[in-house]
């Protein structure tokens, strides 16, 4: 074989290659997507057809009001405003009380502190759903019930964040921090001035599972909430589904509207991660 | 400006001493080198002065204060770290800037004296550039920059050329000289690096294993080291050591070496025969003379300026280093002569140096 032909053979196996990996590629992505395509589509169609046979991929009609229908006929504004608040509040003292306590598991020497964290991290094991009603009882005879701070202070003290923040800090250099000290810097000027900006790849990735979470979240607030204008997103979504008919399109136009603002978060803080890590390239100075 | 003194200064982690109660003083504005091989405690020290480590038992004084419970901030030091351990997320201006804004010094005061630092050290372009923007030789030049910002009565460095490639070391150690002097500040520097010892240091302190095995000025310690460590751990290529037991020959102190081969020991020394010693010859004292000893060369390194022979005369290998290039063929003949007046003679239980 000539180099020549052999050249065209490699060029036409790497084509053949790259149409492979591509289309693999593109069906996961249309796997991952369609739910979301679905969401929207059946946002902007009609109720009955919705529940139309045979089903269509389109809307023959599309009824764009529907978003507004579903912001006006329930006090969405309202849901919308609770989850904010909600999970806006878990995510600050959860990236707060995290950033404190991976610190101080990460770098600072005290009795004990290595058994503590192993027993903070067995916390892990228990399953989230036994502590519902332990969590119901405490916040009940604390006299939390039907408050912001009965849904927020039980769910903003967990380990995961703790724990993840310890292991990004043990990767900053400690020479940075002993630079700091010898600058005249306190422990938590170390920890404002340079250990957190350093971390705010596991910052953002914390704060935006936290958020999301927070957003999602729909037994927490239901069982310690009452009343529609105390609902949450997910929770005020469940109110368009009565004894006698679910609005569908009313749903997904809802969850269309909730889904934006983790979408935004989403990519503000993809970019704020990319850009920490870049920073981070020059870490220690070498 | 500060001098500093170390009193019995004793290093545990745990069970396990790896400071043994060392002494020392620097003087006010004086530059001390602290070299040592790897594991000697020389950064140990330094970071114990810096107050990183604590101190287990003895005493560290900056000026007339006992620091030994002083946080490092309290202690008026500036440090050099091998890493640089600049700020990554910050500007140059930002990490010479930082002590000064921690000790809140007004805004006008902070841009004089970052901008005073910058031009010491030709930084003054570079002021809004980020560490990772930076070569080697810069970023080192901003840690030293974050040191002088603060004129502190001590400077501090920890092998702060390691990372950096021959030539630029070579450039950098003239700078951080140039620095001591034009700012007379006290400084102590570890290296492990026995030429950047030599070429830096008003007095250096070699450590070995939690001791100190020799103060002094470069040239008294290359020309009369305490012991045979310390002439091995100065001078490169290393000296050449040379087991044998003094014997007495036509009213002559000699060597016999542990292969029989006889070798004449400096005229100065005060040792009994038999004893068993060390000869110590640097290789630089090896010349080429017809009359001198047979040797065979086994190994030729010319350096440019220099040649490293390896070279066995008799049973003995050994090392010279002549001028130039030179008339040398390997495995071939020729002859050489020590200069045992410059030699040493070390006692080869204790190591430690006999007579002069």
């Amino acid at each position: 074989m000539t180099t020549k032909t052999k050249a065209k053979a490699n060029a036409r196996r790497t084509l053949a290659l790259d149409i492979l990996n591509h289309g693999a590629l593109a069906l996961v992505a249309l796997l991952f997507l369609f739910p979301f395509f679905w969401m929207v589509s059946n946002a902007v169609r009609s109720n009955a057809e919705v529940l139309a046979i045979p089903v269509r991929i389109l809307p023959a009609v599309f009824e764009w009001d529907n978003f507004a229908k579903a912001w006006t006929t329930l006090p969405f504004g309202r849901f919308f405003l609770n989850s904010v608040i909600i999970s806006v509040s878990v995510t600050v003292i959860t990236v707060l009380v995290s950033c404190l306590s991976g610190y101080a598991f990460a770098r600072l020497k005290f009795p004990g502190r290595d058994k503590l964290l192993m027993a903070y991290l067995a916390t892990l094991m228990v399953p989230g759903i036994m502590l519902i009603i332990p969590l119901f009882l405490i916040v009940n005879k604390l006299g939390m019930i039907n408050t912001f701070q009965g849904v927020i202070l039980p769910v903003a003290f967990g380990t995961f964040g703790s724990f993840l923040l310890r292991q990004f800090f043990l990767s900053i250099p400690l020479e940075l921090e002993e630079a700091a000290r010898i600058d005249g810097a306190s422990r938590l000027r170390i920890l404002i001035s340079i250990i957190i900006p350093l971390s705010m790849p596991a910052i953002g990735l914390l704060s935006l599972f936290t958020f999301i979470a927070q957003w999602n979240n729909f037994l927490w607030p239901l069982i310690v909430m009452t009343g529609a204008d105390n609902a949450t997103l997910p929770v005020g979504l469940t109110l368009f589904q009565t004894q006698q008919t679910t609005a569908w399109n009313y749903i997904m136009a809802g969850a269309t509207l909730s889904m934006i603002p983790g979408v935004i978060l989403a990519v503000v803080l993809q970019k704020l991660i990319y850009n920490s890590i870049s920073l981070n390239a020059g870490m220690g100075g070498r | 400006m500060a001098n500093v003194t170390i009193t019995d200064v004793v290093k545990n982690y745990g069970h396990l001493e790896v400071l043994h109660g060392v002494s020392a003083s620097v003087a006010d504005g004086e530059f001390v080198v602290l070299v040592g091989p790897s594991g000697c405690g020389k950064s140990t020290l330094l970071r114990m002065i810096a107050g990183l480590e604590s101190i287990s038992d003895g005493d560290i004084e900056i000026g007339d204060r006992v620091v030994n419970d002083l946080e490092p901030k309290e202690r008026d030091i500036a440090m050099v770290f091998q890493s640089y351990a600049l700020y990554p997320h910050m500007t140059v201006r930002a990490n010479m800037a930082f002590s000064l804004k921690l000790a809140r010094r007004s805004k006008d005061e902070i841009e004089q004296m970052v901008n005073r630092a910058a031009e010491i050290l030709d930084l003054s372009t570079l002021l809004d550039r980020y560490p990772r923007q930076l070569s080697g030789g810069q970023r080192q030049r901003v840690a030293m920059g974050r040191a002088i910002v603060r004129n502190p009565q001590v400077f501090l460095f920890d092998e702060p050329l390691s990372n950096l490639d021959a030539k630029l070391r070579v450039q950098m150690r003239g700078e951080i000289k140039a620095l001591h002097q034009r700012l007379g500040a006290t400084m102590i520097y570890v290296t492990h690096d026995q030429m950047e010892a030599m070429t830096m240091g008003d007095r250096i302190v070699v450590m070995r294993a939690g001791v100190i095995e020799q103060i002094g000025t470069p040239l008294e310690i290359y020309d009369t080291p305490a012991n045979s460590f310390v002439a091995s751990f100065i001078g490169s290529p290393s000296v050449n050591l040379i087991d044998g037991v003094v014997q007495t020959q036509n009213n002559q102190l000699v060597l016999q070496a542990d292969d029989g081969a006889i070798w004449p020991l400096p005229s100065n020394v005060n040792v009994k025969a038999g004893t068993p010693v060390q000869l110590g010859i640097r290789p630089e004292h090896i010349y080429l003379d017809p009359a001198g000893l047979p040797a065979e060369a086994f190994m030729i390194e010319p350096t440019g300026a220099d040649t490293h022979v390896q070279l066995r005369v008799g049973k003995q290998l050994l090392i010279g280093v002549f001028r130039d290039r030179p008339d040398i063929a390997l495995n071939a003949t020729f002859h050489v002569r020590p200069d045992v007046s410059r030699a040493h003679v070390f006692d080869r239980v204790s190591g430690k140096r006999i007579g002069a």
